[in-house]
């Protein structure tokens, strides 16, 4: 590795560093845009302790489900989760810590730890157990909660292409959580499904430029579809 | 009679204007993409970073990378555009949004909401539930009036864990459309064939009949 250059030659030196008791943010919305084969690297180190930053943990047998059964996570936030038989059983015997999080107050976490913004007042939560032991304050007459950002020691992010500086397209709704993802790890580990050379990909077609990826790692991928829902031809 | 999925869909479809960019949560409310006026333009926003979503993928079209909040696989509409979260929750959050439909466990006299978890049974989270109700002005709940234990869930107060308080304004139930003000339910219509006396007895929490109560029309 030279100069800007950010390609690594393999996931154990991409995931190299993460050690017990880490915080990991990971993009990706249910199995849409995850980063299968960095999750897959955390399972074959056997990292344990981690908490989890993702909007969903995956199912029992793809995403972040597989790091379930060798009770790698300690703690996972999360806006919607229990799509998984085993996260269900270990949450309900208290063997997993899981903080339930608002979808935007989750992508906003990630985005203003990724700014430098240590916290932010929302109106989302206010009277729900979601603002329980927060800071309440008014504006304008309105009620709202304080929401503390999230930084992770790493993060790990699924984009369709970069270039080898690391400067990002991802590719339709596989976008999701991983920009402000990528934004908020203190090592932001990327894998793609294409790299380019510098100067291929369009500056103005950039959606997350290489400032903030500090490893990047070509692979393939499953992209295994949880609902697969279709529509007969004749139907229109 | 009460009114069938299908039919709450149908009725909330008649809230729909032209031009409105439209959130629809899981269940009945996703059914009211199915009763779009003709010659009527609506946008749909998908949470997860879509907004234009068209209608579910032929086999030959189905993507991994294009999915709805729900996680099923769907296409763009013609005019769609895609982004992150932050910005998807932007758009939510800071009130452009023009309608809401999202379903409900309870709601109550305050226009509070329950509708993402139930102690020790159902806990799967909030998702973008709590973001819709807390950013949106215009939100029209959809849900049974009352279990199937005939418990009314139109209620003085919620007993359920809230997702948003006083933020629900309106209520379309099997058998009646409410409008939430002033501390109580307001009775602006039913279900056709269904008394008055029939909601009122599976309302709760306090229910105002002024005059004559039209039955819907479809």
């Amino acid at each position: 590795m030279a100069g800007f250059d950010k390609v690594v030659s393999s996931y154990e030196e991409a995931m190299a560093g993460l050690t017990d008791d880490m915080t990991v943010i990971a993009g990706g919305f249910g199995l849409c845009g995850i980063p299968e084969n960095l999750i897959a690297e955390i399972k074959r180190k056997g990292t344990k302790g981690l908490t989890l930053v993702s909007n969903n943990c995956g199912v029992d047998d793809f995403g972040l489900g597989i790091l379930l059964p060798n009770r790698q996570i300690k703690k996972i936030i999360a806006s919607y989760v229990g799509e998984n038989a085993e996260f269900e059983r270990q949450m309900m015997a208290g063997e997993l810590e899981v903080e339930l999080t608002p979808q935007g107050t989750l992508a906003e976490k990630m985005r203003a730890g990724g700014a430098g913004i240590p916290a932010f007042f929302t109106a989302t939560g206010y009277g729900t157990p979601v603002a329980e032991g927060k800071e309440e304050r008014q504006f304008n007459g309105r009620d709202y909660i304080l929401e503390e950002s999230i930084v992770g020691d790493f993060a790990i992010v699924k984009a369709w292409k970069a270039d080898r500086y690391g400067n990002l397209v991802f590719r339709k709704t596989a976008r999701n959580f991983n920009p402000m993802a990528a934004t908020a790890g203190k090592i932001t580990v990327v894998e793609v499904e294409e790299i380019v050379e510098p100067g291929e990909l369009d500056p103005d077609q950039i959606h997350t430029p290489g400032i903030y990826v500090d490893r990047l790692i070509q692979g393939t991928f499953e992209k295994r579809i949880e609902q697969r829902t279709t529509r007969n031809e004749a139907q229109g | 009679m009460a009114l069938s999925r299908e039919q709450i869909a149908q009725r909330v479809a008649q809230e729909l204007q032209d031009g409105y960019y439209v959130n629809l949560g899981i269940g009945i409310p996703t059914l009211v993409a199915n009763y779009v006026p003709e010659g009527m333009e609506v946008m749909l926003q998908s949470e997860n970073g879509l907004l234009g979503m068209g209608q579910f993928p032929t086999a030959e079209e189905l993507d991994a990378d294009l999915i709805n909040a729900g996680k099923q696989t769907v296409t763009m509409a013609t005019g769609a555009s895609i982004f992150d979260s932050a910005e998807s929750f932007a758009m939510i959050r800071g009130g452009h949004v023009d309608l809401t439909v999202l379903g409900a466990f309870e709601v109550d006299v305050n226009g509070n909401i329950a509708s993402y978890m139930i102690p020790g049974k159902l806990i799967k989270g909030m998702g973008g539930a709590m973001d819709l109700v807390a950013g949106a002005d215009n939100i029209i709940v959809t849900m049974t009036h009352a279990s199937k234990h005939g418990e009314s869930k139109l209620l003085t107060e919620c007993s359920l864990p809230l997702t948003g308080k006083g933020c629900i304004k309106k209520v379309l139930t099997d058998l009646a459309f409410i409008e939430i003000r002033d501390g109580k339910f307001h009775l602006l219509e039913r279900a056709p064939g269904v008394s008055v006396e029939e909601i009122a007895k599976l309302t709760q929490g306090e229910l105002v009949i002024a005059g004559d109560i039209p039955e819907m029309t479809f």
